[in-house]
């Protein structure tokens, strides 16, 4: 399926071809993600930054959700003048994505117009607008946590009869479901009430220094805009806070190397006051910095530190050692604020004009002011808010595997958000009526199918993009968010002509060069197989991830930029990275010796 | 020994020494102030070869004769100039100079009877930003002592008189008169490594890399254009390297066992190894940004690195290319700041 430099193009979408004996999973995804004959003729990509693997059908609602919200803020709310929304297909569970762009010049000017009274006024007012978005995204999430318990007793409650409530409760559970949904709906249209706003002005200030300084990396721009004490860091901080603590309570000894999380908690409830001081302490970094999860927040499985205490915990024997070795475990907020301080006057020193300077000043200004945002609403939306919600999905799973079903509760992601609320109805009914919900004898058998054709998609690749190659990507909100340029396109058509390169190129991510041992790891759960001085080879990683780079030596991904979270961490602890290679973690083989060039941005296959 | 009218020591002189000790010898001396290391040495000044000079016009003109020429005859400059550098070059020089130079060149080499001095011209027309004209004088490596080095002490003042140089001085009209030359006396470095750099880019003209071209031996290698060194880029400021070019580097410049520089093979296990560790890389990096500092513009500068590892530089002069640009202002200030971001959300316009 991938497209060779032979025809110039890639594939049509039409050509696509599900892959047989899934034809009828495929047909279960919404009738507006299906590609259909007029898609021919616009160009896709294949949106592997955010979907790298097949998404099943309840965790499409990301799309939906995250393009309706993207797509809303570009084109209707703050009138972005050449970009309209996002449009969104999925076949073989891979989902493809193409901008609508605006390119009649009177058409671009009236939305110049508009942009200027929308866009201009969020920038004005950002900090007060951004703390207005702290305070709406804190009370859905609240909202959220507060939505009832799901349960269908046998008899309604008595005192619900003596207040004369007059709904029963399989009222409430459509009701929660439906809730449930609109919270994510409306956290996803909060999450771009900034974002593009945000990188748009972070990206005026790198295009400019790109132009200044043609040779500058992108690490080095990026450092001279990011945040000292952003939420990103605030996770493994507390990690480090917890190590302390223990370390004075004199509870140490308890974290131990290949010790469950659960013996550690039950001997530290059996040391009395000290390690009841310590499990409060836990209470406190729990709510709310250990709601990240372990992925990017885009798939139900991946699941939070508060769910699985393992990452977390795993992280703990080292911290405690390096503290007892007398290495200063908080972050020096100090120096590295006077770092970039440093790094920005140097650089405005090479400028050759006064103009220069004050544009300079003028952008990383604006860079500056809006970056807090860029980087702290994962925190809030990809992060905390994703877990809630899946999590809340799951409990409606456990009520519907409880009632027959499924088998377990994790089967509920392999229903459509629409077929959900259908199953959820049909036990409503159920229980309103006394017969036997009707779902019994119809999901367990599409659940099966379903989870059969995710794990035969995943053994397919499939093509980067489709379509006609677009002359010039003018579209700033996919160059922002996806990094795809004209360039890359060439690129992704002449991959093929070199297959037995024993070079992997990614984004230059942190400064210096390693070779060591790869270890690819696919999952957080195998994050415990990192020994010392390994190199962390992974499809992505986020801020759970902050306390395995106290082990490696250097760190590749497969996906993510210069200001992705691996990129930050790596700079943040000095380790080689190349991250967005795109197929590091399929090109490399787990324990071959490789090399890492962090400041070329190349991935060596040496053994 | 002190510096005097006949010599300069490098920590003695400095940039706005030019008109006596000549363009190199003011940027050797001003970089030795700058703490910065060059192989140790001193320049002849021109008052020296104005004091010879003029004990050769008692027996013969020569500014009026050049003078009298035009600059197409080169028929007639050809004749003269080989009548003057024979001249120069045989005359002896007088006593007290002779025996001051032997002396300073005593000084340099101390007791040690394998040091070699390089005997680099430094004219003082050769105004270093005048780069056409730089480099038409003689510059000799691998001297071995003190009646060698007068020899071309010689050899460079008689350089004054070659062909191209006299051309260029009638094509331009210069007064005789005004053209002397001083002599700059150095140490050589067996240099394991050696070779070019610049404080801006050579390709974009960016001002935030240094560009590293290194060689195995000596620079002259490099210089010459004889092998395809090395390619290094660093940032100036953060010290990352974004460019290691290594390339196969097939020949190497040693010091000849006579005095003067060989042309040898490079053994094989060195012709595709890099020139340079990247501690060396960061280290010239550094120096490059002292000296671009010091003199507050981009530099284009030779260094050696030695068998110690040991960093010198041989030459700083201002980069011309780029700088003679003057590049037009990447933004200008807006006057409402918001207007930059439509760069960016705008589309090509």
């Amino acid at each position: 399926m991938r497209a060779t430099a032979k025809t110039k193009g890639f594939p049509l979408p039409s050509s696509l071809k599900v892959v047989p004996g899934t034809e009828s999973v495929q047909a279960a995804y919404p009738y507006y993600m299906q590609f259909g004959k007029e898609d021919d003729e616009r160009f896709w990509f294949y949106n592997s930054m955010h979907f790298p693997e097949p998404m099943c059908l309840f965790d499409m609602i990301t799309a939906e959700a995250a393009y309706c919200a993207l797509g809303s803020a570009n084109t209707r709310v703050y009138s972005l003048p050449t970009t309209l929304g996002i449009d969104c297909r999925i076949i073989n569970g891979r989902v493809y994505i193409g901008g609508n762009a605006a390119t009649d010049p009177a058409e671009i000017e009236r939305r110049t117009k508009e942009f200027q009274l929308r866009a201009f006024f969020y920038y004005e007012n950002w900090e007060r607008l951004f703390a207005h978005w702290k305070d709406k995204m804190m009370s859905l999430i609240r909202e959220t946590e507060a939505l009832p318990k799901l349960e269908l007793p046998e008899f309604e409650p008595l005192e619900h009869v003596h207040a004369g409530r007059g709904v029963a409760s399989n009222h409430y559970i459509l009701d929660t479901y439906q809730k449930t949904l609109e919270g994510y709906f409306r956290m996803w249209q909060y999450h771009f009430e900034f974002l593009l706003l945000g990188y748009g002005a972070y990206l005026t200030f790198f295009d400019f220094c790109k132009k200044a300084f043609p040779e500058i990396s992108d690490q080095t721009v990026a450092r001279m805009v990011a945040g000292i004490e952003a939420e990103i860091f605030r996770p493994d901080d507390e990690l480090r806070r917890l190590a302390k603590c223990a370390i004075d309570l004199g509870v140490d000894s308890q974290f131990r190397e290949g010790v469950s999380p659960d013996e550690i908690l039950k001997s530290l409830e059996q040391l009395g006051k000290p390690g009841a001081a310590w499990l409060k302490e836990l209470a406190v970094s729990r709510d709310p910095w250990f709601n990240i999860n372990v992925g990017d927040g885009f798939y139900h499985y991946h699941r939070s530190w508060n769910d699985d205490l393992s990452m977390p915990f795993a992280a703990l024997p080292g911290y405690i050692a390096n503290a007892k070795n007398g290495e200063r475990l908080e972050r020096q907020t100090g120096r590295l604020m006077a770092e970039r301080k440093q790094l920005i006057a140097d650089y405005r020193e090479l400028l050759e004009t006064e103009e220069d300077r004050a544009a300079y000043d003028q952008m990383i200004e604006l860079a500056h002011r809006v970056f807090p945002y860029v980087e702290g609403h994962k925190f809030y939306c990809e992060h905390w808010y994703t877990n809630l919600f899946f999590n809340k999905i799951r409990e409606f799973g456990g009520l519907l595997a409880q009632n027959g079903f499924f088998a377990k509760a994790e089967d509920v992601f392999q229903l459509s958000h629409y077929e959900l609320e259908s199953a959820i109805v049909d036990l409503m009914t159920s229980w309103s009526n006394g017969s036997p919900p009707r779902g019994i004898a119809r999901w367990p058998a599409i659940v099966r199918e379903r989870r059969a054709a995710l794990a035969e998609w995943a053994k397919h690749e499939t093509a980067p993009a489709l379509g006609p190659v677009p002359d010039i990507i003018d579209d700033p909100a996919i160059v922002m968010l996806w990094g795809i340029t004209r360039e890359n396109l060439d690129a992704w058509l002449t991959a093929g002509e070199q297959p037995n390169s024993n070079e992997i190129r990614g984004f230059a991510a942190s400064n210096g060069v390693v070779e060591g041992i790869a270890r690819v790891v696919k999952s957080v759960d195998e994050i415990g197989r990192l020994r010392k001085g390994d190199i962390l080879v992974c499809q992505i990683t986020n801020p759970s991830w902050a306390p395995v780079f106290q082990n490696i030596s250097a760190a590749v991904s497969d996906i993510g930029g210069s200001m992705s979270h691996a990129a930050i961490v790596a700079r943040e602890y000095g380790l080689p990275a190349v991250v967005g290679t795109g197929t590091a973690t399929q090109k490399i083989k787990d324990g071959q010796r490789i090399r890492v060039d962090g400041g070329r941005g190349v991935v060596t296959l040496l053994g | 020994m002190r510096s005097s009218e006949t010599i300069g020591w490098f920590a003695d002189i400095g940039l706005a020494d030019r008109p006596t000790v000549g363009g190199k010898g003011g940027s050797l001396g001003e970089l030795t102030r700058a703490s910065i290391a060059v192989p140790p040495g001193f320049v002849v000044r021109t008052g020296a070869f104005e004091r010879f000079l003029s004990r050769l016009e008692q027996q013969e003109l020569i500014r009026t004769k050049v003078e009298a020429l035009g600059a197409d005859q080169l028929e007639q400059i050809t004749a003269l100039s080989n009548h003057l550098r024979a001249r120069l070059e045989s005359a002896a020089l007088p006593d007290d100079l002779s025996s001051e130079l032997i002396a300073a060149h005593a000084e340099l080499c101390g007791a040690d009877p394998d040091s070699h001095v390089a005997v680099r011209s430094s004219a003082t027309t050769e105004d270093a930003e005048d780069a056409s004209f730089a480099g038409l004088q003689d510059t000799y490596l691998w001297v071995k002592d003190a009646q060698a080095t007068l020899h071309y002490v010689r050899s460079c003042w008689a350089s004054l008189y070659s062909v191209p140089s006299i051309a260029y001085r009638r094509k331009h009209g210069l007064p005789e008169s005004g053209v002397a030359m001083a002599v700059v006396i150095q140490r050589m470095v067996n240099a394991r490594t050696a070779g070019v750099m610049f404080t801006r880019s050579p390709l974009t003209g960016d001002r935030s890399v240094v560009t590293i071209e290194g060689a195995w031996g000596l620079g002259s290698s490099v210089v010459s254009g004889e092998v395809t060194p090395d390619r290094f880029v660093i940032a100036k400021i953060t010290g990352e390297i974004s460019v290691r070019e290594i390339s196969d580097k097939h020949v190497r410049h040693l010091p000849a066992t006579n005095g003067g520089v060989c042309e040898r093979e490079t053994p094989e296990n060195l012709r595709r190894a890099p020139s340079l560790s990247d501690g060396e890389i960061l280290a010239l990096r550094d120096i490059a940004r002292r000296v671009e500092r010091h003199y507050g513009r981009p530099q284009d500068i030779e260094w050696a690195v030695d068998h110690s590892g040991e960093i010198v530089l041989l030459q700083s002069r201002p980069e011309t290319v780029w700088s003679s640009k003057g590049r037009p202002p990447v933004a200008t200030p807006a006057k409402n700041p918001l207007q930059h971001v439509l760069k960016i959300f705008g589309g090509r316009r």
